[in-house]
């Protein structure tokens, strides 16, 4: 039986907006077990969202369209990046007309509308938070398209479908290129979507905020759809991590079996991706504000040195 | 294992000391530096294997095991002793701004790769994409030595310098002759010993190993 790439296409994104949730909660039921607490079930943020739709929104009186608008847009944007990363399949109608360049500029617009709507209601969290976030993103943007083009100048395309194709059909095990992308790769997962070392996601002093700093003033459902939209950001992250380092399973024809054992090796490949964030979160503490130039600045160091060893070694 | 294999393996390995080098580079803590230092030793040795394997030049095996007993045990034991014996408490060091230390660096890399593109052009070894990674690990522990203000880091650099060159021998020539080889080990050891000497006197003479407050050498401001 064979299904149509459109129906692929939405059973992803059925699967991101369903299993977001889902692999946040592992990733805080196993930071529990590693800190001894009792865990809240794997379940707690489907109840979180449900709870939170059900709410009234409280808007402040001198709220613009853009205070209203953000969160539509940020969900928005992640479903459509959830579009062109191939999770379960890279016969994608949307991974042929976006490559991965436009799905950087995908988060860079979910981002830039936050930081806007930070600033929109005049507080002073906010317009910090905001810039925060900015300073964040100037290092990480660099960085993570230097990653990204090193693995474009190894499997040869920008196109994720494409890279994916030809990283799971070449043999190479050993390439320093792709070892260096990858160092670097994760050192942007953990800024880009606010873990540990850079944001604490869990934080309740408004100080020490960078992400969460911006949504202080959201409530109901607006609340809901941006943390929503922070939860598919990470599994987003984590299955772009999969198409470009570690592509096996991602089925090519779009027929069923080859989805569903598409679906389950995602699923173990997740199952590892969130031991390892909780083994760098528990490890690490959060850094300062101000190293965090280092800290970015290696990670463009390594996917810059992963250019160069694609060209001295390769 | 065919030659392909043995070859990607030893391009990750170089990969491998080049983010060592980089990783001195920034290092803060003198102990961690040891410690990369002695990763950079044990790469480079495995390294000097492969190659070996590579080239049946049975002497590389020697020389790998020099590497190894000298490199990763003796001179981070020697150096480790010194700085307990010289009581250093405050092992962080302050680095000239770190990103723009690991810029230049990144600079370094390119400018060696274009230093070395006729060498590699010329030569047929299996092993000659490496050079470049050689000279630039030969530069940035040059670069290690003028951004760090501690003795004892300094002589680090100078070291990580010494592996550059090692391994730049190996993979432009598949090594020096032996007795070449034992000499320069020789020569290191006792510049380790030396230098600890020194560090004593300089210790005693100024109370600090920052190399900055030499300056009070100078009779007039």
């Amino acid at each position: 039986m064979t299904g149509g790439p459109i129906l692929t296409e939405f059973l992803q994104i059925m699967l991101l907006l369903g299993a977001a949730p889902l692999f946040i909660g592992w990733v805080r039921t196993l930071k529990c077990w590693a800190q001894s607490r009792d865990t809240a079930g794997v379940f707690q943020p489907y109840r979180d969202l449900a709870r939170l739709f059900t709410k009234d929104v409280v808007l402040a009186e001198n709220a613009s369209w853009i205070f209203r608008f953000t969160p539509y847009l940020v969900f928005g944007t992640a479903i459509l990046a959830g579009g062109i990363v191939p999770m379960l399949s890279t016969d994608l109608p949307l991974g042929l007309s976006a490559d991965v360049i436009v799905l950087v500029g995908l988060f860079a617009i979910s981002r830039f509308f936050t930081a806007l709507a930070g600033m929109d209601i005049g507080t002073a969290f906010g317009g910090m938070g905001s810039s925060r976030e900015m300073m964040v993103a100037s290092l990480a943007e660099p960085a993570m398209l230097m990653a990204i083009f090193t693995v474009s100048l190894a499997d040869k395309s920008t196109s994720l479908s494409h890279i994916a194709e030809v990283a799971f059909s070449s043999q190479a095990l050993l390439k320093p290129s792709l070892a260096f992308a990858f160092l670097a790769f994760v050192l942007i997962t953990l800024a880009e979507t606010g873990r540990i070392p850079v944001d604490n996601p869990s934080t309740h002093l408004e100080l020490t905020m960078l992400h969460e700093a911006m949504i202080l003033e959201y409530s109901g459902r607006h609340l809901a759809l941006i943390e929503w939209a922070g939860m598919m950001k990470l599994f987003l992250f984590m299955a772009l991590g999969s198409a470009l380092f570690f592509p096996w399973g991602i089925d090519k024809s779009g027929d069923l079996s080859g989805i569903l054992l598409a679906g389950g090796l995602l699923t173990i490949k997740l199952g590892v991706a969130g031991v390892v964030l909780v083994l760098i979160e528990t490890g690490l503490a959060k850094m300062r504000l101000f190293r965090l130039t280092e800290f970015l600045g290696s990670a463009f160091l390594m996917a810059t040195l992963g250019m160069l060893s694609f060209f001295i070694l390769e | 294992m065919d030659i392909e294999t043995v070859a990607s393996l030893s391009s990750f390995l170089a990969a491998l000391v080049l983010l060592t080098a980089f990783a001195m580079l920034v290092q803060k803590r003198i102990y961690s530096l040891i410690h990369l230092f002695a990763w950079q030793g044990l790469l480079l040795s495995a390294n000097t294997a492969v190659v070996g394997y590579v080239a049946a030049k049975h002497h590389l095996y020697i020389s790998s095991l020099l590497t190894l007993s000298l490199k990763v045990v003796l001179l981070p034991y020697i150096l480790h002793v010194l700085i307990h014996r010289l009581k250093i408490r405050k092992e962080i060091e302050t680095i000239v701004n770190v990103p723009m230390t690991m810029l230049i660096g990144l600079a370094l890399v390119i400018f060696s790769y274009h230093l070395t593109a006729p060498v590699r052009e010329l030569s047929s070894l299996v092993t000659r994409s490496t050079l470049a990674v050689a000279l630039a690990t030969v530069l940035i522990g040059l670069l290690m030595m003028i951004t760090r203000k501690h003795a004892v880091t300094q002589i680090i650099g100078f070291l990580a310098m010494e592996n550059g060159l090692f391994f730049a021998a190996t993979s432009a020539t598949y090594g020096m002759p032996l007795v070449v080889e034992l000499g320069v080990a020789l020569d290191i050891l006792i510049a380790a010993f030396i230098f600890g000497i020194f560090f004593f006197h300089i210790n005693t003479a100024f109370d600090s190993l920052d190399v900055e407050k030499m300056a009070k050498l100078k009779e007039v401001d």
